[in-house]
């Protein structure tokens, strides 16, 4: 890349004004959430009363929420599992070999991406209906599923383009075996993006509402229990508290993940001749 | 490029005869075939869970509710009913009208915002992506709750402005209505437009705009005749990560648009629920998609227009 700046002098200027506001317009409003989970009242108004633990006090003696969290946790980490399985695969397929038909195929895998998660939901529960499957966790890992696979495969995409095919020729050439060739070679080049890819599988899962919604059995999520307790207004603030959990867990876990992989990608990069 | 050549087969080793071993060889020889090997569980998957039941959903669309049962006979009266009560078709226009504010609104802030990242940031490019990605990836739900409180009409901006003496009663407008969707929407989305802009903009060849610079043309100029048409693909591609989820959505007219802020999303919600009326609520996605493909190819013809007209 050419080191040519295209704005001579001011570096930062009021584009860079703009990006810091843009960023407290993204990040300002989801910090009420915390910020009123520690607050002493059970208005969500200012202004605040106290410093309190009550909330999350709560959090602990709230029935379903603990069955909830554990649906979600054992959802996420299957989900993670199968969708970074799929991805790698499919991003290998693209990435590794030449095949007739490369863009549709693309296309048709990253779908889900742009039909309305709705509509998703709703084919999804008609098919699950008519064919007698019933509603229950597996149909909503199923739509999990469906809306991870596309992410976990351009995430590994992004690791696995301008892979080196020369050394996996090579570990070949020299007498490994394709099993080999794989655990020695393609997994620990592979290795930041598969772990970026079930971290942000798992949190697709752990998020994920809409699907979940037209989906869940008579066990739920977190996010449906969420929405569930929105109806009575004396639980807001500890559905504060969980969001406030929900979103600190979210945000350490993508940050690192997208930290890995992106460092990943740079190494690579700056690395190449 | 040469092609690649299989392994040089052991001569004096008889050929391995059979179906498997015929498949091995060919698996061997053919990129095509080892390629769509690995993809074939993801697209049986896919076809399984997303093409059939999309397809199902479509001859549902025909088929109608009768009380508890569903009657099988091939039908337009779904499509009648929409056409005939024009209180289906005001809410789906609405809620493009919504979505495409939503999808403009928040286009035009990611730019500038895709266009700092991709030409002024130099050093620290990877904390201003993770910054920019790591909110969207969080839950949307919590996201939109948030509006909620913040818009509420003891919420946080009525209460903190009457705190600090601004105003003697509460606002009531600021909630439940279109607007509050638009914003609740443009902010829970806003993440997903930076991205493909921000890739198209890192594409552009900067000698291109060396050149335009040495050519005499001014900053603008340069902007409109390089940098603006080289970012259209992002620019596209970031609208309809938008627009068409946006579309569909029923979290947050249900949680801050109230009735006037209704949109079909929340209509095809109920004919699934409470409404019960599963093939009404099938047609009425089925034409839900359509439209927003109609507007999609609208929104493609008129941009090709548009850059024909400035190359």
């Amino acid at each position: 890349m050419s080191s040519f700046n295209p704005v001579q002098g001011s570096r930062f200027g009021a584009l860079g004004v703009y990006a810091v506001l843009y960023l407290a317009f993204i990040y300002i409003p989801v910090m009420f959430l915390p910020l009123f989970s520690f607050n002493d009242s059970v208005f969500i108004a200012f202004p605040l009363t106290g410093f309190t633990l009550e909330w999350y006090r709560q959090l602990a003696d709230s029935p379903g929420l603990l069955e909830a969290l554990v649906n979600s946790i054992k959802l996420g980490c299957v989900v993670a599992v199968l969708a970074t399985i799929l991805g790698t695969f499919a991003a290998k397929a693209v990435t590794r070999y030449k095949i007739p038909g490369r863009g549709p195929v693309i296309t048709f895998i990253m779908l889900p991406l742009v039909i309305p998660g709705i509509i998703l939901g709703i084919a999804l529960l008609i098919i699950a209906n008519m064919t007698g499957l019933g509603l229950s966790l597996f149909t909503i890992g199923l739509g999990h599923l469906m809306v991870s696979t596309p992410f976990a495969m351009l995430v590994m995409v992004s690791r696995l383009e301008g892979f080196d095919k020369n050394l996996e020729e090579a570990s070949k050439d020299l007498g490994d075996n394709p099993w080999a060739t794989f655990w020695r070679v393609t997994f620990p080049l592979a290795l930041p993006g598969i772990v970026a890819s079930l971290l942000l599988s798992f949190t697709i899962s752990f998020d994920e509402f809409i699907l979940a919604f037209f989906l869940a059995g008579s066990e739920t999520t977190l996010p449906i229990y969420i929405w569930g307790q929105l109806r009575f207004p004396t639980r807001l603030p500890t559905v504060l508290a969980l969001g406030a959990c929900i979103l600190m867990i979210s945000f350490v876990v993508v940050t690192f993940a997208e930290w890995y992989r992106r460092r990943g990608v740079q190494l690579k990069t700056n690395s190449g001749v | 490029m040469t092609d690649r050549v299989a392994p040089a087969p052991d001569l004096f080793a008889p050929a391995p005869r059979g179906p498997i071993a015929w498949f091995r060889r060919a698996l061997m020889r053919s990129e095509a075939v080892s390629g769509y090997t690995l993809l074939s569980p993801t697209l049986l998957l896919l076809i399984l869970i997303m093409a059939l039941p999309i397809l199902l959903l479509v001859v549902f669309s025909f088929w109608t509710q009768n009380y508890v049962d569903i009657d099988k006979t091939f039908t337009l009266a779904n499509y009648a009913k929409f056409f005939e009560r024009s209180a289906y078709s005001y809410l789906l226009g609405k809620s493009v009208l919504i979505s495409g504010s939503v999808t403009l609104i928040t286009v035009l802030l990611a730019y500038p915002m895709a266009y700092f990242i991709a030409f002024r940031v130099t050093k620290h490019k990877l904390i201003w992506l993770i910054l920019i990605t790591v909110p969207f990836w969080t839950s949307y739900l919590l996201r939109v709750f948030a509006w909620k409180i913040i818009l509420g009409y003891n919420g946080v901006i009525n209460s903190g402005l009457m705190e600090i003496g601004w105003i003697v009663e509460p606002l009531a407008f600021l909630l439940y209505n279109p607007f509050a969707v638009v914003l609740t929407l443009a902010h829970a989305w806003a993440a997903f437009a930076i991205l493909p802009i921000y890739v198209s903009l890192e594409k552009i060849d900067r000698s291109l705009l060396e050149a335009a610079t040495d050519l005499g043309d001014g900053r603008i100029r340069r902007f409109i005749r390089i940098t603006l048409p080289l970012s259209m693909p992002g620019l596209i591609a970031a609208s309809l990560l938008v627009f068409i989820p946006t579309v569909g959505d029923f979290v947050t007219p249900n949680l801050v648009g109230g009735t006037s802020g209704t949109m079909i999303g929340n209509v095809i919600q109920s004919l699934f629920g409470r409404g019960n009326n599963w093939p009404f609520g099938a047609a009425l996605s089925i034409i839900t998609m359509i439209t927003i493909t109609g507007m999609i190819c609208l929104f493609l013809w008129g941009t090709r227009s548009f850059r024909r007209r400035v190359a």
